[in-house]
C-alpha cells in the first residue's frame, strides 16, 4: 500500500562469489569484535597475562628474562583463544540460533562460509598479534630470529598451522554438541590448555611423563614452536610443525565428517 | 535483462509449477513425518499448507527448501531439484523459518543490508525497512528487538532479494494484529507483483483471506486441497441459528423442515437448525415460529468455515 506496484517483481540472481564472501567475513569480524565475551577471551586475557606475568615474577619461566619467555606464549594462546575458544562459542550459537540454517539457503555456498568464517580468524589474530607485540615490546620484549626470513616464516607458518589445527577442533566441537556444552566445554579446554601447554609456565615444570603426553598437544606445539623461534633464535622448528599439521589434518577431518548444520 | 553474475539460475520457461511434490516420505528414525504427500503449487498464486502441530507442514516445506533428503518420492521446485540443483535454486528462492535466523549481535538493518548483497538485484533495504514498519529500529541489536520485529526482520530477508518463490513458514506467528495485517499486505502485493508464495499457518483466517489455495495436512499427507470456498463448499452443511423462547417444540419445527434437516434448542432459548439453508427452510422456520407465537430474535445463517472443514477432516482443533 506504501510501496508502488511492481515492487516485489521476481528479479533473482546471486550475488557475484568474492562480493558474497567479502561481505561475509567482514559481518563475522563485527560479531566477533562486538561481542564483549569473547574480547575478554581474545584480548584482555592475553594482554593481562602478558603484562601480569612480565612485571611479577609468579611463575619460574626459566633461565632468561620473563617477558622473552612468555610473548611467543602468549602469542600462542592468542591463537587458540580466537580460531578454538571463540570459534567453537560463536559458531556453536549460530548453530544454535539457525544463523548457519537461514544462510544455507541463502545464494552464499557452504565453503564461501567457512572461507568467511577463516578471513574473520585471521582479521582478529593479526589484530591480536599487533597489539601484544606492542605491549611486549613495551615491557621490553627483544624477540630473536625477527629478523631472519627463515624466522619470520617459521613463525607465520606456525600461526597458520595453529589456527588450522584449533579451527577444525573448535568446529568440531561447535558442530556436533549443544550451544551451552560447547561453551562449557570451550571454555574449559581453554584453561586446561592454558595452564598445561607450555603458555605461562614452562612444560619442564611438570612430571618426565605428564611432559611426554603435554608436549604432543597442539598448544604445547605452538608455544614451544614459537619460543624455539622468538626466544632461542633457532631454525625452522620442524617437529612442532608437524604435530600441528598432524591436529590441523585430524581437526579438520573430524569436522567435515562430524558437523551437523542444525 | 539476462543477468550473467555467477550462481544465476538458468532461465527455466517458467511454466513448470512453482513446486510439486509426490509421493513424499520423510521419516525421523522410527517416525514417519511425512507419508505420500503430494501437493502441487501453481505460480503466481498463494498457497496456505495448514495442519495441526506435528501434521508433517515444516518437514515439507524444509524439503522443498532443501533442508532435507525425500526417503521417497519426488520433489520439485521451480522444476529443479532442490537437493542435488541447490546452487542453482537458491538464488531463485526466498526463506522464513519458522524461528532464528540471524546472528543475536546483528543490527537489524546491517543483518537485512548483508542478506541484500548476497544477491543480484535486491530491494532498496531502507524502504523495505519502512515498509515492513522496521524503519525505527534499524540499529537495534536483534537479540533486543522485540518477538514480533526479530519475525519481520527475517521476512524482510526472505523477500529482499526480489526471489520467485518464497516459504513462509507460519510468517505471522506471535505477532500483534497490526502487524498481523502488514505482513498480510505484504503477502497479498507479493502476489500481485507475480511472487509465487507458499506459507503455513496455524490460522484459518490467514489461509481464509491470504490463500487462493488450501492444502490441508494430516498425518503426513494431505487430506484436503482447494480454494477456500471450493473447501467451504463440500462436506457439512450450513447452520441456522435463532433465539426465541425456551422449551419451544422442537419435533414439531423437525416435522415441519425438508427430512434431511436437523433442529435442536443447544440452551435455553437457543435454537439451531441444520441442512440445506435457503430462502424456502428460512421461511418454512419463521412461519413455524409466528404459529407458535415466538419472536425469532438473532436469526443468522452461518456459513460452514475452513475451521468446520479442518475439525471435520482432522478431527482436530487447530491450536489445541
Amino acid at each position: 500500500m506504501t510501496t508502488a506496484s511492481g515492487t516485489f517483481a521476481p528479479r533473482p540472481g546471486a550475488a557475484p562469489l568474492p562480493r558474497m564472501i567479502r561481505a561475509q567475513a567482514a559481518l563475522e569480524t563485527r560479531m566477533l569484535l562486538r561481542n564483549g565475551e569473547q574480547l575478554l577471551l581474545t584480548v584482555i586475557i592475553p594482554t593481562l597475562l602478558l603484562v601480569l606475568f612480565s612485571a611479577v615474577r609468579i611463575i619460574d619461566t626459566g633461565a632468561g628474562r620473563s617477558v622473552d619467555f612468555l610473548t611467543p606464549g602468549v602469542l600462542g594462546l592468542a591463537v587458540m583463544s580466537t580460531a578454538f575458544t571463540g570459534q567453537a562459542i560463536a559458531t556453536g550459537f549460530e548453530r544454535r540460533y539457525g544463523v548457519l540454517k537461514r544462510l544455507a539457503a541463502s545464494p552464499l555456498p557452504r565453503w564461501g562460509l567457512m572461507t568467511a568464517k577463516t578471513c574473520a580468524v585471521l582479521v582478529t589474530e593479526v589484530l591480536q598479534v599487533v597489539l601484544l607485540t606492542v605491549v611486549a615490546l613495551a615491557l621490553g620484549w627483544s624477540p630473536q630470529g625477527a629478523a631472519s626470513l627463515s624466522g619470520v616464516a617459521s613463525v607465520v607458518l606456525l600461526l597458520l598451522l595453529g589456527t588450522a589445527a584449533f579451527s577444525g577442533l573448535g568446529l568440531l566441537m561447535a558442530g556436533t554438541l549443544k550451544a551451552e556444552a560447547t561453551l562449557a566445554a570451550a571454555n574449559l579446554v581453554f584453561l586446561l590448555l592454558l595452564v598445561g601447554g607450555g603458555v605461562i609456565a614452562p612444560l619442564a615444570k611438570f612430571p618426565a611423563a605428564a611432559q611426554q603426553v603435554l608436549q604432543f598437544l597442539p598448544i604445547s606445539a605452538l608455544s614451544d614452536g614459537l619460543r624455539e623461534v622468538l626466544q632461542h633464535g633457532a631454525g625452522v622448528p620442524w617437529a612442532d610443525l608437524g604435530i600441528l599439521a598432524a591436529w590441523a589434518v585430524l581437526g579438520l577431518g573430524a569436522a567435515a565428517k562430524f558437523f551437523r548444520w542444525e | 535483462m539476462p543477468s550473467t553474475s555467477p550462481g544465476d539460475a538458468p532461465r527455466s520457461p517458467g511454466r513448470e509449477p512453482a513446486v510439486e511434490v509426490v509421493g513424499l516420505v520423510k521419516r525421523y528414525g522410527s517416525k514417519t513425518a511425512v507419508d505420500g504427500l503430494d501437493l502441487t503449487v501453481a505460480r503466481g498464486t498463494v498457497t496456505a499448507v495448514l495442519g495441526p502441530n506435528g501434521a508433517g507442514k515444516t518437514t515439507t516445506v524444509e524439503t522443498c527448501e532443501g533442508y532435507r533428503r525425500p526417503d521417497a518420492g519426488q520433489v520439485r521446485v521451480l522444476g529443479l531439484d532442490p537437493v542435488a540443483d541447490a546452487a542453482a535454486l537458491r538464488p531463485r528462492i526466498g526463506v522464513l523459518l519458522q524461528s532464528g535466523g540471524v546472528y543475536p549481535g546483528a543490527r537489524a538493518e546491517e543483518m537485512l543490508r548483508h542478506t541484500a548483497t548476497l544477491h543480484s538485484h535486491p530491494l532498496d533495504v531502507v524502504t523495505l525497512m519502512e515498509r515492513l514498519g522496521l524503519g525505527s529500529c534499524g540499529r537495534t541489536p536483534y537479540r533486543r528487538l522485540s518477538g514480533g520485529q526479530q519475525q519481520r526482520l527475517a521476512l524482510a530477508m526472505a523477500v529482499v532479494g526480489r526471489p520467485e518463490l518464497v516459504f513462509l513458514d507460519e510468517p505471522t506467528a506471535g505477532l500483534d494484529p497490526q502487524a498481523r495485517r502488514a505482513t498480510w499486505d505484504l503477502v497479498r502485493e507479493l502476489r500481485a507483483d507475480g511472487v509465487s508464495v507458499v506459507l503455513t499457518t496455524h490460522f484459518m483466517d490467514e489461509a481464509e483471506q491470504l490463500a487462493d489455495d488450501v492444502a490441508i495436512i494430516d498425518g503426513g499427507k494431505v487430506v484436503a486441497q482447494g480454494s477456500p470456498e471450493e473447501l467451504c463448499k463440500g462436506g457439512a452443511e450450513n447452520s441456522l441459528r435463532f433465539t426465541g423462547r425456551p422449551g419451544l417444540d422442537v419435533a414439531s419445527l423437525l416435522k415441519a423442515l425438508p427430512a434431511d434437516s436437523a433442529a435442536a434448542e443447544l440452551t435455553a432459548g437457543i435454537y439451531r437448525v441444520q441442512g440445506r439453508i435457503d430462502p424456502q427452510l428460512l421461511a418454512t422456520v419463521t412461519s413455524w415460529c409466528a404459529q407458535n407465537g415466538v419472536m425469532p430474535d438473532a436469526i443468522a445463517v452461518e456459513r460452514h468455515t475452513l475451521e468446520d472443514v479442518f475439525l471435520e477432516l482432522t478431527g482436530k482443533e487447530l491450536r489445541a
